[in-house]
């Protein structure tokens, strides 16, 4: 067994593995902690603090912020809640449709988002609202995210519907269940980690975006990554290490909850 | 069809199959308008003519394309010459993103092996911690690498403090910082497909290869490499690709002097170049090398499952 091992190991492997995780994880750690750095420099350190926090609530710029916060989430949740429901209908559509023509063109325009790169996309739905004459504010950042969102969605939802037996429905329908109760009573529930994962990274992408809202969102209205890349456009500050403390937080969590409910497993 | 079979979640399940069309209408709707007819548009945008304020005039030409690749002097008299500003800025976008590939293919090809071979419950575990700073912001970590590289920042302190260095290394706006920026954002995606290919290489292999007296590290080049290449070139596309047409990066690390194809596109747009005919036909380049890159990549992975 041991020699199996050592067919196995190469010596070195572990140190990069470590020198990996320390690469992705280092450069984190340190704006977190200088987030809570006491002085008014980036540069020197004067001890712990929350001052910047506080800054960040009632600070010079904290009207900016909130409307940007404000305008973030409120984006994210709807556009995520929004490609969910298109997804969950779409993955539906292909894993218990049969087999059918449509089948793999749906399934190539269903990820045409995250093929294509952000950047045309981005082009591509500036032009595209620029020549229907629709203004651009609000509802184009909305429209653009909800689109962009259903492929993130859609994959765990497809993933997770692809590991449940069709059995299960058509035990119900044997017991004189509608093809609407066999979804809403039973397919559903077990999809639940599925839909849930789905909407919290189509929530995340949404939160996270800054390319394709840059084009889209005219001049009046901010959201967080547009206003945190304005602000650092003039030059690093700490309040900003302080909001990108609390967003990588919320980023951390999100991505938790997502990973135990997605090892979840409730057909058993 | 499959009736009432149990068919294991496969393709063929048809439960639903009535009223698939229905299903699928509100993302072919929403993915078709406000996805596919824009590319369409934009397709269309880069054979128009430009208008000065940005946006454009409804006739049709080349103007776009033929700014792209030839030069025609000031007053567009002069016998066309090859342009080389923007081909040098798309050539530097392909070499920022080769090396970013490759530097990720150092680090995540042997991290990627190392968590295929600890134990099953640990695994998931090593995976999740690969995956967590993907789903932290990229402007986040953008700016993050700024605040580490910076002339006066903690990577030069800790350099110096170490005794490596006397001054400060001036790293940011530099093709180099660049490229870190690059390597940092997508190398969790160089990790996560070589490891699902790891997973289900056979170790018995590596073990035969031991005894017909083969070294650990022919066993690595001959045995293990051809087995697990499919994940390897899934995560070099998956970093290149994004690298290519990447913003942020060169924007906030590289400076005025770093431009890559991402910059350029976005001031025509954002900027005072203001030429939206030149930015809508940049991108279509850039979409067409990204779409034949994958095109390629997806013919040679359907050979791959017909051999095997």
């Amino acid at each position: 067994m041991s020699a199996f091992n050592d067919v196995k190991t190469y010596t070195g492997f572990r140190f990069i593995t470590l020198l990996c995780v320390f690469i992705l994880y280092a450069p984190l750690l340190v704006v977190t902690v200088y987030s809570f750095n006491a002085s008014t420099s980036i540069t020197v350190w004067e001890g712990l603090s929350l001052r910047w926090y506080v800054d960040v609530f009632v600070g010079p710029e904290s009207a900016k912020f909130k409307q940007a916060a404000v305008n973030s989430f409120s984006i994210a949740f709807i556009a995520a809640t929004i490609a969910t429901a298109i997804a969950t209908a779409a993955a539906t559509a292909i894993v218990r449709g049969g087999l059918f023509r449509a089948r793999g063109v749906s399934l190539g325009l269903i990820t045409l988002p995250i093929m294509v790169p952000e950047i045309v996309l981005a082009v591509a739905t500036l032009i595209f609202f620029n020549s229907i004459g629709f203004d651009r504010g609000f509802m184009t950042i909305l429209v653009a995210h909800i689109a962009f969102c259903i492929p993130f969605a859609y994959l765990p939802i497809q993933a997770r519907m692809q590991g449940i037996e069709d059995t299960y429905e058509h035990a119900a329908m044997d017991l004189y269940a509608t093809k609407w109760q066999a979804f809403r009573r039973i397919l559903m529930p077990l999809m639940m980690p599925g839909i849930i994962s789905g909407f919290l990274l189509a929530f995340i992408v949404s939160l996270d975006d800054f390319i394709i809202t840059n084009f889209v969102k005219g001049a009046g209205i901010e959201t967080l990554p547009t206003a945190i890349f304005g602000s650092v456009k003039q030059g690093l500050k700490p309040n900003i290490m302080a909001i990108s403390t609390m967003l990588l937080g919320l980023s951390v969590v999100m991505v938790t909850i997502s990973y135990f409910v997605s090892k979840s497993d409730n057909t058993k | 069809m499959a009736g009432g079979a149990p068919s294991g979640g496969s393709s063929a399940s048809d439960t639903y199959a009535p009223t698939r069309h229905w299903l699928l209408a509100p993302s072919w709707f929403v993915l078709g308008f406000f996805t596919l007819a824009p590319i369409l548009i934009m397709l269309v945008y880069s054979f128009l003519t430009k208008e000065f304020r940005g946006g454009v005039i409804w006739e049709p030409t080349l103007a776009a394309y033929d700014q792209f690749f030839f030069d025609r002097g000031l007053f567009g008299d002069a016998d066309p010459t090859l342009q080389w500003t923007y081909i040098s800025i798309f050539w530097r976008s392909i070499w920022q993103a080769g090396v970013a590939t490759i530097l990720s293919l150092l680090i995540g090809f042997p991290t990627a092996y190392f968590i295929a071979t600890r134990p099953e419950k640990s695994r998931a575990l090593w995976v999740f911690l690969i995956t967590i700073p993907y789903w932290v912001n990229l402007l986040i970590r953008t700016v993050s690498m700024k605040f580490l590289m910076r002339d006066e920042g903690p990577l030069n302190d800790f350099l110096m403090n170490i005794g490596l260095i006397d001054a400060p290394l001036h790293m940011i706006n530099t093709n180099f910082a660049v490229q870190m920026g690059l390597f940092y954002s997508y190398l969790p995606f160089m990790v996560l497909p070589i490891y699902a290919s790891v997973e289900r290489y056979n170790f018995t292999m590596s073990e035969a290869a031991a005894d017909l007296y083969a070294s650990k590290f022919q066993t690595l080049r001959r045995i293990v490499l051809p087995a697990v290449k499919p994940g390897v070139i899934a995560g070099c596309i998956l970093v290149f690709v994004p690298s290519l047409g990447a913003f942020l990066a060169p924007d906030l690390l590289g400076g005025a002097k770093n431009f890559m194809i991402g910059s350029l596109i976005e001031e025509q747009f954002k900027g005072n170049a203001g030429n939206w005919p030149f930015g809508a036909a940049a991108s279509m380049i850039l979409l067409t090398m990204v779409m034949t890159i994958l095109l390629v990549f997806a013919g040679q992975q359907r050979r791959a499952g017909q051999d095997t």
